[in-house]
């Protein structure tokens, strides 16, 4: 599973891999922001949390068809499924592999595009943490609609469409962490929410995840 | 025989326009679809009757 | 003779040969009922004035919405489980009744909602449900036409049913929880058994949710019965193509 894990981690890496491009995404969006509403500070510390919580999910869900369809087109995915290792734990390894290369350094991003955003001081924390928390998420219910359209010619739209209703638990309550933080209220609701829905979706998910892709490569 | 809807009318007149409407859509695509369904069964059955 | 009997395509298009008639007569009178007499022979409320009448296409849209999707997570389960075909094919051919009811149930609340609320959209829980709903519905369509294959498509769409079913249950308490919002309380509460609806609108809107709820059986069966056939029609030429 390591060699899996480095694998994917050095071809993110390599030129051509795309690492960073999620990064240049998170950092456009949140400059276009202020063009479409307008430069005044209090209205962008207003909308910054959830702003900057949009624009990781929406850099997160543009990377996801290099999750799978690289593997798929070059025959790795074939092996992977022959292979001696369990097809979840493998597909857990791509997701976390997934989210250091791309989740990662958008959490780490985040405080730094916060400033542009004109963030209140108390929600640089939250940011983090919600995002840390909500990011990994992301990857892994992302893994899950890259299996569903493997294979699927032009499926990234398809991804999208098929991902982001998925994700609307993870932003409310992220968000909502994000928010509650940056105003200096009380986050310990949506954070326990937050928490839970992580921990269930890193647990069961790449179960329904290898089930698709035995599904969809059949 | 128009109840009186008061100054609501144009509200719930829409409103009924827009399901009906869109209801007759649906049950008309689906009667369409259908027929549509018998005739290609109809023609592979032929052919499968011809070659068969 | 069990109810499995009909897993069988062509026991299922007799069965559904039988039963339209009834159905289609039925649920269209119902439904014509309902709305008739609701539009016409109900008062006013003191406070919705007339727009109460939205009520009968509102709420049992909105609650066949629901019900067409967990009909599908059902049907998903027994293809999965136990590989009937037919049971894809029903969950296929409802999903299109389901939309319609979901865009019903959508529009006819912000038809309602704007006098009301004063606000074409408000994201208000149930409203804001359903509009994911919506969004899994068309998800789980697009994923249908997006997979050539018939049986993988069958599994595909079946497993984003259920793990849909799962979020469309957590999206609801997350709704819930980011705005308190502005509907009233249910207007049937089965499980209660109390109401916040007076009795003379209560029973036309009982024949319309009965209306409705018929007129998307009769629909499933006659959509199902076209599936199949669709699906016959291929797997003959398939045939054919291989033999010629």
């Amino acid at each position: 599973m390591r060699a899996l894990l480095i694998r994917d981690l050095t071809l993110a890496l390599r030129a051509g891999g795309g690492f960073g491009l999620g990064l240049a995404f998170f950092l456009i969006v949140t400059v276009l922001v202020p063009f479409s509403v307008g430069p005044q500070a209090a209205l962008l510390q207003l909308i910054a949390p959830g702003v900057l919580w949009l624009g990781a999910l929406l850099a997160c869900l543009l990377s996801l068809d290099r999750l799978l369809a690289l593997d798929f087109e070059d025959g790795t995915l074939d092996l992977l499924l022959t292979a001696p290792l369990p097809l979840e734990g493998a597909l857990s390894v791509k997701a976390l592999a997934h989210w250091l290369t791309t989740g990662l350094p958008l959490v780490l991003a985040a405080p730094v595009l916060g400033v542009l955003l004109n963030l209140a001081t108390p929600g640089y924390l939250w940011l983090v943490v919600s995002l840390a928390l909500g990011t990994p998420t992301l990857s892994v219910i992302g893994c899950f609609g890259a299996a569903l359209t493997v294979g699927i010619k032009r499926g990234g739209l398809l991804l999208s469409l098929l991902v982001l209703p998925l994700y609307v638990p993870t932003l409310i309550f992220g968000a909502e962490v994000a928010r509650r933080g940056a105003g200096g209220q009380e986050v310990t609701t949506p954070l326990l929410m937050l928490a839970g829905i992580t921990c269930a979706v890193i647990a069961l998910m790449p179960f329904a995840s290898a089930a698709v892709l035995r599904m969809g490569l059949r | 025989m128009m109840p009186e809807l008061g100054k609501y009318a144009v509200e719930v007149l829409s409103a009924y326009a827009v399901s009906l409407l869109l209801l007759a859509v649906l049950v008309l695509w689906t009667l369409r679809r259908g027929r549509a369904a018998r005739a290609t069964l109809d023609a592979a059955e032929k052919e499968a009757g011809r070659h068969g | 003779m069990s109810i499995w009997s009909y897993a069988n395509p062509v026991k299922f298009l007799t069965l559904s040969a039988r039963v339209q008639p009834v159905l289609w007569v039925l649920s269209l009178a119902c439904v014509a009922t309902g709305l008739i007499w609701g539009f016409f022979g109900t008062p006013q409320d003191y406070r919705q004035g007339a727009t109460v009448k939205i009520i009968y296409l509102h709420v049992p849209a909105a609650l066949m919405a629901i019900n067409a999707w967990f009909m599908m997570l059902v049907a998903s389960l027994i293809w999965l489980i136990r590989r009937h075909h037919v049971s894809a094919l029903a969950a296929k051919a409802a999903a299109p009744v389901g939309v319609v009811m979901t865009v019903i149930a959508l529009l006819t609340g912000a038809i309602w909602g704007q006098p009301m609320w004063g606000t074409w959209w408000a994201w208000d829980p149930r409203l804001t449900s359903f509009l994911i709903l919506f969004l899994f519905y068309l998800g789980y369509i697009a994923l249908w036409e997006a997979i050539e294959d018939p049986d993988t498509a069958a599994d595909l769409t079946s497993v984003l049913c259920l793990v849909g079913s799962v979020f469309a249950v957590l999206s609801r308490y997350a709704v819930q929880f980011w705005n308190q919002g502005l509907h009233q309380g249910t207007s049937v509460p089965v499980a209660t058994g109390g109401r916040s609806v007076d009795d003379v609108f209560f029973y036309p809107l009982v024949i319309c949710m009965i209306g409705f709820g018929l007129l998307f059986v009769a629909l499933v069966f006659y959509r199902t019965g076209t599936e199949i056939r669709l699906r016959r029609a291929a797997a003959l030429r398939a045939r054919a193509g291989r033999a010629a």
